[in-house]
């Protein structure tokens, strides 16, 4: 690690012509005047290019194919809605998003649970094997999911031989796999969390005769909430953003039986498949209807967002 | 208090273990259970190859390709990404008006970081798409129009972006333009953990400086940089784990998911290719145990940095 701070630190130097600037006038008032400008100049311009294909997106969803084609920067000459109706009935935006939120709901509601009662046990109760379990966890952290995609995928079918509804191309199977990869993360991160909390009260509470149960769901999750909160988003978002999974277990397994494709899985085969070869008009379509209910709820709680983001990274 | 202690553990562990184990630990072990089989996947019967798989391995051109091209990643992925989120950090951070002691963001940094994150929220999913339609080679993609409105690029020969394996220093050229999608999907994240992580520090710190008459600029490479060390090595630990995955970008955004004719091809999609397209199940299951050893000793190497690090500090 040190040649690599090394190295951020010397090159960072490079693209900063503000340094000189900045030695060169100590006037207190001017100071970082010209640097200011610099900053927003380069800044505009990075979220130009981030903002400006996700609009160019938007714009082109409302195009005719012939439009997209002839200018692909003009503004459409007139509103073609029936783009977003192609996507929903051809490309079943619709149905993808109920599953997703179906997946992500149980996925996302299960791995807390599981998550919390795990990580607290490990961290507030002493007891043979509490390490060797703790460090289970850990290991899970450091395995990417595709070197387990092949026999995961044979378990799961052979699960589903006898159960079919836990099977593959099921939600409550997803959901359950959810959960399994999403529990290191969320044991090691809610661990350190419940370590520290105050022991008073929860001796307090057990004096008052509360049972172990009564206490994690009445005292010591209630007080680990902005540890859950933060978890929370990151599993949220990790659980979203899933395709590798979904993309796998996902397979209908009889010709009559509908695929319960997540989002993600199901925007990258319509691209992949070409189902909409020439029909980009109605793939921006679909894509502009599966980004803004994201973008939209990111933006309104986007302070919470960012905090845990970055909070369940750093801890 | 100590009634019903045991029981209560045993009940909040097992929902947990059972689900992790079952799901998660048990394919990890068959992955190496079947490493030494010549399992085809889709019967029950795996006979027994020995090391005959991890002997292929060593003269599989398209596997050793694939990993020159994750070294590749590993290295230029973490490079760029910090730097660059490095970069904007201390633009938002130090390059603010106002004369105050400290770490204090530009006008508006907030607004910049609400959009420089959005890559961080969209799925995948749709990243992969838009770019796809950004990297198109016919003239008609965004880059390419606009580049060829701009008369910097021959309307006859326009850009070949992921479609193009020549080598641009020493590594195919559709690499670079991957690198540069996935780089602009991770620096929003990085450089909104930087951002948090220096406004973390005491303000009094920056005080002191000020009144020994350190510039801004000063502040930023003595102080502030210094103390970001923790938040840059754990940075560099997750965009590494992005580097040695890729599978995602790789499989949706290039031709043959690794083409053009392998110039693309990362550990993840040879292993993929193996499993569900040849049917060679046993044997991409010794490329999975090849890449968690790989994965290991590029673990303990960071390990052993890390470590040397604190003894000098």
């Amino acid at each position: 690690m040190t040649t690599v701070s090394d190295t951020a630190s010397t090159s960072a130097i490079t693209p900063a012509p503000g340094e000189r600037i900045g030695l060169r006038r100590p006037g207190r008032g001017e100071r970082g005047g010209v640097l200011n400008v610099f900053s927003h100049a380069i800044l505009v311009c990075w979220g130009l290019m981030v903002a400006l294909p996700l609009l160019w997106a938007v714009m082109s969803a409302f195009k005719t194919d012939a439009e997209i084609v002839r200018d692909p920067i003009g503004l459409p000459d007139g509103l073609h809605w029936e783009n977003f109706t192609t996507a929903w009935t051809t490309g079943h935006i619709g149905d993808l998003f109920l599953n997703t939120v179906i997946v992500m709901a149980g996925g996302v509601a299960g791995t807390m649970l599981l998550g919390a009662m795990a990580a607290y046990v490990l961290a507030r109760y002493d007891f043979p094997g509490n390490r060797a379990i703790y460090y289970l966890f850990i290991a899970g952290l450091t395995l990417p999911i595709f070197l387990a995609i092949v026999p995961l995928y044979k378990v799961v079918a052979n699960i589903g031989a006898s159960f079919p509804w836990l099977g593959l191309n099921s939600y409550l199977m997803l959901v359950i796999v959810y959960i399994a990869f999403s529990l290191p993360f969320t044991v090691f991160f809610l661990h350190s969390f419940f370590r520290t909390l105050p022991t008073e009260i929860a001796e307090a509470a057990i004096m008052d005769g509360a049972t172990h149960t009564k206490l994690f769901f009445k005292v010591m999750l209630p007080m680990a909430k902005p540890g859950l909160i933060s978890i929370g988003i990151f599993n949220v978002i990790g659980q979203w953003n899933q395709w590798l999974l979904p993309t796998v277990l996902m397979q209908p397994q009889s010709g009559g039986e509908e695929k319960h494709a997540m989002l993600a899985q199901g925007l990258i085969e319509l691209m992949v498949n070409q189902g909409y070869q020439g029909d980009y008009g109605a793939l921006f379509a679909g894509t502009t209807m599966a980004m803004l209910p994201i973008l939209i709820v990111y933006v309104s709680f986007q302070r919470q967002v960012q905090a845990g983001l970055t909070g369940a990274t750093l801890k | 208090m100590r009634h019903g202690r045991g029981r209560f553990v045993a009940g909040f562990l097992a929902a947990p273990l059972a689900v992790y184990l079952i799901f998660m630990i048990w394919p990890y072990v068959q992955t190496l259970m079947y490493s030494f089989t010549s399992w085809g996947g889709f019967s029950n019967e795996a006979p027994f190859a020995g090391l005959d798989n991890y002997r292929q391995l060593l003269s599989d051109d398209t596997f050793q390709a694939a990993l020159l091209h994750n070294v590749f990643f590993l290295v230029a992925l973490p490079l760029v990404t910090i730097l660059l989120a490095l970069f904007f950090a201390f633009l938002l951070n130090v390059g603010g008006r106002g004369n105050r002691a400290g770490v204090r963001g530009v006008f508006g940094s907030s607004v910049y970081k609400v959009i420089f994150f959005f890559p961080q929220v969209l799925s995948v999913a749709i990243i992969v798409i838009l770019w796809d339609a950004l990297y198109r080679t016919d003239g008609q993609g965004l880059i390419n129009f606009l580049l060829i409105k701009l008369h910097l690029v021959d309307p006859n020969h326009p850009l070949q972006f992921v479609n193009d394996p020549t080598p641009f220093l020493g590594v195919p050229k559709v690499l670079w333009w991957i690198l540069i999608v996935v780089v602009w999907a991770n620096v929003g994240f990085y450089l909104v953990l930087f951002s948090a992580a220096m406004q973390s520090i005491s303000k009094d710190i920056y005080e002191a400086a000020m009144l020994d008459g350190a510039t801004r600029v000063h502040t930023f490479f003595r102080i502030t940089l210094p103390l970001l060390r923790d938040s840059v090595s754990v940075a560099w630990v997750y965009i590494g784990f992005v580097a040695l995955d890729m599978f995602v970008w790789i499989f949706a955004l290039t031709p043959q998911q690794g083409g053009p004719n392998h110039a693309s091809e990362v550990f993840a999609t040879v292993l993929w290719r193996e499993a569900f397209t040849r049917g060679q199940f046993g044997y991409a299951c010794a490329m999975g145990v090849a890449m968690a050893i790989f994965t290991l000793i590029l673990g303990a190497i960071q390990l052993t940095a890390t470590r040397r690090e604190r003894i000098e500090l």
